[in-house]
């Protein structure tokens, strides 16, 4: 299993389509592959830079988008920008976080979701809006955002 | 011209007038589009048209800016208009497929418009539309038109025209005077000219030198640059080569936001398309000019826009801001000179080398030339992206184009008007009615209080809390100060307290003085543009919405109740595995 891991770090790093690699195209990378990133990826981007484990740490816990621990099997973001804002995210927060018993952003204890706060998506015109899995889906109001999710939700295997 | 360009062109046109042969269904699909389910309606269109063998191609186009019509949905027969179905659905999709067969077009609830040269009886034209007729296309004259996965379409429609004049005609020099005639000024919210800005990277020692093309974007609310690189990827490409040449740059990245697939997509294949016809790369169309251009990703840190700290995020670093001098020109990427542009900004130049600096400068109002595209969204009739000339009034794009505030929402009726607009991303202001009457150009604006910043404008109607917004606006701020000067680090956490204080009604009218001493240490102390505006929302809506801040002080209510409500914000810290800080613990 760790075997499967480390391959597939490296496969990530090695195989990045631009010239230009950095640390953080590593964890970008890594991050896209493998959901987030492990401590085992941290030691694997520093060897790949020529540059120390804290120096990996230093950027990953910079960017937000970087998790540090396995996400669950759906992702979850909800957007909190001021357009969505306007048109009632905080009332979508409510509805999913209540849905999945969750107070704030983080994950279900049974390891069905990962609940993000995004704070742009870039579909302003069609706020609120919200992706799962992460695919855009506007929401239109609180009670039709939870039969989307539902339909969208991948089951735990 | 240019051989090598004219061989290009003749294959372009060829495969324009095949396409234009043919019955073309044109899906958009911009990130509009795809959160309204634009994939399955382009999959299913496309099934259908197989299984019954018809005679007509779909394909993806991106954004055209009437984005409060997706998932829309066009299709062109041959020397015909372009007829658009709006709000495209499963029934649609039939009306669509039928349409395919019949000679003749009958009015329908399901068509926006006909777009194009032949009107038909009964179909609105979208030219006379008020989101159409006020605005003057440029930089997103291809947008939701051409495939912007097929760099031959571009080539057909003019593309790369102006990179084959510039470097089969012109000197670098002359390049540079036609951008400085034509008034260009930087579209990512500085206003600098651009001219002046390619003229500092020429002087710069070579020979390494790099043009760095900004698509961070990450201003909630905006989403201009990410709808060019996905609906029209080349226009930026050729942009970049331009400047390249006028500054005597060989490399340059195209810096996006990590997570925005359309846009990273469709710049990468757009980039390989360019290489393969020689439009990049070495000795481009057979000159002695070469430029290398590459698309480079960020993570998530609004900071990142800022010029120093997009450096520093591509060397891979943490995106904080660098002490200027010394100056990017000088001190750049990689420790070499560079030249930031907006993608906006660089979208503009290859009509300009084109057509000519004089007809841009033609265009537009005083010292802003040429357009704003803008992002007109929240409590309005007709979200969208729309491109528009300086100098009409704010209040024209408010009420006429986006349609002022909707009066059903979800068949509600509603009966509202406009109360507050919110400028230029979460650094710019919140303005009251007022600046209805202002006119859209760099100084009208900043007079105002507000800045034009990327183009993002949100409309909120009566039923807005200024406090509630301005709370989201800087809890956004506090969220995204990288930390590196603490006086943006604390005082946005500071400010952020005291808003949620003041919307939970426990302010004090101490708090109105407080405020601008934080703001005020703020714009003093901080190296970049983050915390020297942070205090913007909150200055701005103190003058145009005192009564509100003065209602939760005083009476300790909100006075449209948006702030009864728990309010969540992220914060960054993130669980960790239990030996993932310390090596070896």
């Amino acid at each position: 299993m760790a075997e499967d891991i480390k391959s597939q770090i490296q496969q990530a790093i090695n195989s990045q389509p631009q010239k230009t690699v950095t640390m953080l195209s590593c964890l970008l990378a890594v991050q896209d592959e493998c959901g987030y990133i492990s401590t085992e990826a941290v030691e694997a981007i520093a060897l790949k830079n020529n540059t120390s484990i804290n120096d990996v740490w230093a950027v990953a816990s910079f960017y937000t988008n970087f998790r540090f621990t396995p996400p669950a099997k759906n992702i979850i973001e909800i957007c909190w920008g001021p357009t969505c804002h306007l048109k009632g995210a905080q009332e979508i927060l409510k509805v999913v976080q209540g849905r999945f018993s969750l107070e704030s952003e983080g994950d279900t204890e049974d390891g069905l979701v990962s609940l993000k706060y995004n704070t742009c998506i870039g579909a302003c015109s069609q706020a609120p809006v919200i992706t799962i899995n992460h695919k855009p889906v506007h929401s239109v109001t609180p009670e039709q955002i939870l039969e989307k999710i539902n339909k969208a939700l991948k089951k735990r295997t | 011209m240019n051989k090598h360009f004219d061989l290009l062109k003749e294959q372009a046109l060829q495969r324009n007038q095949d396409l234009n042969s043919m019955i073309q269904i044109r899906v958009g699909s911009g990130i509009c589009g795809e959160s309204v389910g634009a994939q399955e309606i382009l999959n299913k269109l496309n099934d259908k048209i197989i299984s019954q063998s018809l005679p007509a191609i779909v394909y993806e186009v991106g954004c055209i800016g009437l984005c409060y019509a997706e998932p829309l949905v066009d299709i062109q027969k041959p020397g015909e208009s372009r007829v658009f179905f709006k709000n495209v659905t499963e029934e649609t999709i039939d009306e669509i497929i039928d349409s395919i067969s019949k000679d003749i077009w009958s009015p329908s609830g399901s068509i926006l418009g006909t777009l194009g040269n032949l009107n038909i009886d009964g179909i609105p034209q979208i030219e006379e539309m008020s989101q159409w007729k006020f605005q003057t296309r440029i930089a997103t004259r291809n947008c939701g038109t051409n495939n912007p996965n097929q760099i031959l379409d571009y080539i057909a429609t003019g593309g790369y025209e102006g990179l084959a004049k510039a470097i089969s005609t012109m000197s670098p020099e002359e390049v540079r005077n036609e951008v400085a005639v034509s008034g260009l000024r930087g579209r990512g919210g500085a206003a600098f000219p651009t001219a002046t800005k390619w003229g500092f990277l020429v002087n710069a020692p070579g020979p390494d030198k790099y043009i760095l093309v900004n698509c961070e974007e990450g201003d909630p609310g905006a989403y201009n640059d990410k709808g060019i690189l996905e609906s029209d990827p080349h226009t930026l490409i050729e942009g970049a080569a331009i400047a390249g040449f006028a500054t005597g740059a060989n490399k340059g990245y195209v810096f996006i936001r990590h997570g925005h697939t359309g846009p990273i997509e469709r710049t990468r294949e757009g980039i390989k398309q360019a290489y393969t016809a020689n439009l990049l790369g070495n000795n481009i169309l057979g000159s002695d000019f070469s430029f290398e251009l590459e698309v480079a990703l960020v993570g998530e840190s609004y900071v990142s826009g800022e010029e120093t700290a997009l450096m520093e995020a591509i060397e891979g670093k943490r995106a904080m801001p660098r002490s200027r001098p010394p100056f990017p020109a000088a001190v750049g990427v990689f420790g070499r000179p560079s030249n930031i542009n907006n993608v906006k900004t660089l979208s503009y130049t290859p009509e300009i080398i084109r057509k000519s600096g004089k007809w841009f400068a033609g265009i537009g109002y005083g010292r802003s030339t040429g357009t704003a595209i803008l992002c007109l969204n929240g409590n309005v009739k007709f979200p969208g992206m729309y491109e528009v000339a300086f100098g009409i009034t704010i209040g024209k794009i408010v009420e006429e184009i986006s349609g002022g505030a909707p009066e059903k929402w979800n068949g509600i009726t509603l009966n509202r008007s406009v109360k507050l607009l919110q400028t230029g991303g979460p650094l710019g202001g919140v303005l009251g009615r007022e600046s209805l009457e202002t006119l859209l150009d760099y100084e009208s604006m900043a007079a105002t209080g507000a800045i034009l910043g990327s183009g993002g404008i949100i409309v909120g109607d009566d039923t807005v809390c200024a406090v509630d917004l301005v709370r989201n606006l800087v809890a956004f701020c506090q969220f995204e100060s990288c930390g590196k000067c603490f006086p943006c680090r604390l005082g946005m956490t500071h400010l952020v307290e005291v808003l949620e204080r003041i919307s939970a009604g426990g302010g004090t009218p101490n708090d109105l003085k407080l405020m601008p001493t934080v703001g005020n240490t703020m714009a003093k102390g901080s190296l970049c543009g983050h915390g020297q505006l942070g205090f913007n929302p909150i200055s701005s809506a103190l003058r145009y919405f005192s009564e509100d801040f003065r209602i939760h002080i005083e009476e300790g209510r909100c006075p449209t109740g948006s702030c009864i409500a728990t309010f969540h914000r992220p914060t960054r810290t993130r669980p960790i595995a239990s030996s993932g800080w310390y090596p070896g613990s």
